[in-house]
């Protein structure tokens, strides 16, 4: 059997027809009948919750938390407002599939979100959708909210039973900040998105002070298809903790980028292949097999590894968001590192000391070895600055900043030293030269 | 709660409507939440960007201390608080674009304009923005926004052929 035969299996279901993003599209796929069987009164809450758990469901945004069990940590018969609040503010660099669940497959999430609200007793939802997506996937969305609300899916006493559910949209407006949890949650509050102290954990103490849960879109979009097809199905698709799918966003130097539903425990190999190889027949040097905040994997490493949580976090490394960025021979470790130290630079809220300045000094000082101005002991201090962020910071961005710059040190110390060595040229540019 | 006798005019009627329907959706004593919409609005309908009297306006609108609305306006980086070009571009020079040429891209916009990145042209028309986020477009590396519309796949003449189609 092929890995092709079993793409697109949950949240990109739509994916090949006109206008996938229609509730007739959805509705074509199975869509809504288990949000259906729920107003019905046919699953109760703890069977949805204990479903979710069995299907092996983990967190899509970056940090494979269980999603289950984080449902279980609402207090679902507490009285007063509880909340679900949607992180749809994709923008871990390398990640591109939410984007295409907004645009492609909306309804996905629209039916996830309320099982999952129904199941922790939120009868508020928010969407929060990241603001750059204003032009094409928050119209798309919203649409599909007015879709859902006309046939009765969404609102007050659905089809005279006794749920109520209301979905609203929220649209951000440029930062990398908000898409951790809490600081997306200060972020609907409308302050600046800078991330809270835990605990209190949102599950009591969140949006407006209330119960909350957060999850990505990607993990909510997967819920009506785990009801519909049981979980066993879904957690047969990965190897044991990985359960289901995942949608790897291969960009950088393949022949074929693009957003692939695959299931979990891919062979890289195969993915690789699946997107055409590396450009241009090129060699393979390096991927980044999560988001830029993971560490980095040599070639020789990453090829005889599969793509689930365990392996890739037994290789020293994570399945993060699922965004694999390839990198070729020709590619500048030192050029990469210094645009990733830029970006967490740039984005840190700057409420940490570690964070806010560290930060600047792992990027300045990469900036200097670009400039020639590289001394040798540069490199011990780039890992003690970054060791002395990870760690010490209200939210993981510190750690996401020091990640980087350990791996393609540990990794890639020579392109680093040569560069020093050298007056800021690259060894890459030196090999290009010597075969030319 | 104290609040200056600035009055609202600044805000057009549309903008008024804009920021209401958002505020509906929140609940009754949380306008707060409204006000990334309010300045989206009001930025849009100011060709770009925010002025100290159009964040006062919105923070008498929505009853906030000024200062709840500037430190919004200062946070994201989809605010601009000084007079730029009417249109945004915002080039991604992310991980995903940096290996798919973006740097080429950006040195092709930078040379057409005669500008560097982070200014505006000399007419009003067009502003060059520092990008620092990933788009989230990275498999059609590489990609620019302009306005909030993707543009992707981007070569230096297909990056023509758009800006000649804006102006």
């Amino acid at each position: 059997m092929s890995w092709l035969d079993k793409k697109n299996l949950v949240a990109f279901a739509t994916l090949g027809r006109d206008e996938p993003w229609t509730l007739a599209n959805y509705r074509a796929t199975g869509g809504y009948e288990s949000w259906e069987k729920i107003i019905r009164g046919e699953i109760s809450p703890e069977e949805i919750i204990d479903i979710v758990k069995a299907s092996g469901l983990r967190g899509r945004g970056g940090a494979g938390f269980p999603t289950g069990l984080k449902w279980s940590f609402m207090p679902r018969n507490a009285p007063g407002q509880k909340y679900l609040v949607c992180n749809s503010d994709e923008s871990e660099p390398g990640t591109c599939h939410d984007r295409d669940i907004l645009r492609y497959n909306p309804h996905a999430l629209i039916e996830g979100m309320a099982i999952a609200a129904y199941s922790m007793g939120a009868t508020v939802a928010y969407n929060y959708i990241r603001g750059e997506f204003y032009a094409e996937p928050v119209p798309r969305f919203e649409a599909a909210l007015r879709e859902a609300y006309d046939a009765g899916l969404l609102g007050k006493r659905l089809r005279g039973s006794d749920i109520d559910f209301d979905l609203h949209m929220f649209v951000g407006a440029g930062a990398y900040i908000c898409g951790e949890e809490t600081g997306l949650l200060e972020s609907l509050e409308g302050k600046p998105g800078k991330p809270r102290f835990k605990p209190p954990f949102p599950a009591h103490y969140g949006l407006y002070g209330r119960p909350t849960t957060v999850n990505n879109t990607y993990t909510l979009a997967s819920v009506p298809t785990i009801l519909r097809k049981g979980a066993e199905w879904f957690a047969d698709l990965g190897p044991e903790k990985s359960g289901g799918t995942a949608i790897y966003s291969v960009s950088g130097h393949v022949e074929k980028p693009g957003n692939y539903e695959l299931p979990m425990g891919i062979p890289f190999r195969e993915l690789l292949e699946i997107c055409g190889g590396v450009l241009g027949g090129k060699k393979l040097k390096a991927v980044i097999p999560g988001g830029s905040s993971v560490p980095v994997v040599p070639a020789e490493i990453i090829m005889d590894l599969n793509m689930d949580y365990d392996s890739l976090s037994e290789a020293g490394s994570a399945l993060g968001t699922g965004a694999v960025v390839v990198m070729d021979e020709t590619t500048c470790m030192v050029s990469m590192l210094e645009r990733i130290s830029r970006f967490y630079f740039a984005e840190s809220c700057g409420q940490c000391t570690p964070c806010r300045e560290g930060t600047g000094w792992l990027n300045r000082m990469i900036l200097r070895i670009m400039d020639g101005r590289g001394q040798a002991e540069d490199l011990d201090m780039l890992v003690n600055v970054a060791n002395k962020i990870e760690g010490h910071t209200i939210c993981a961005l510190g750690d996401a900043a020091a990640w980087p710059v350990q791996s393609f040190i540990k990794h890639y110390r020579h392109e680093f030293q040569y560069m020093i060595e050298h007056g800021g040229k690259s060894i890459v540019e030196a090999k290009g030269r010597a075969a030319a | 709660m104290s609040v200056s006798n600035k009055d609202t005019s600044q805000l057009s009627e549309h903008a008024r409507q804009v920021i209401d329907h958002w505020v509906a959706k929140f609940p009754p004593d949380k306008k707060r939440s409204a006000v990334i919409e309010a300045l989206r609005t009001v930025q849009h309908e100011n060709n770009g960007y925010l002025t100290a009297e159009l964040m006062d306006a919105v923070a008498e609108h929505l009853d906030l201390p000024t200062i709840q609305v500037y430190e919004v306006a200062t946070f994201y980086s989809m605010f601009e608080t000084r007079p730029v070009g009417r249109c945004h571009i915002s080039v991604c020079t992310n991980i995903a674009c940096h290996l798919r040429g973006s740097a080429e891209i950006v040195e092709h916009i930078e040379k057409r304009f005669g500008i560097k990145t982070g200014e505006s042209t000399p007419d009003g028309k067009f502003y060059l923005k520092r990008e620092e986020e990933c788009l989230a477009a990275c498999v059609n590396a590489p990609m620019m926004m302009i306005d909030h519309v993707y543009y992707e796949n981007l070569t230096p003449e297909t990056v023509d052929q758009i800006l000649e189609g804006l102006k």
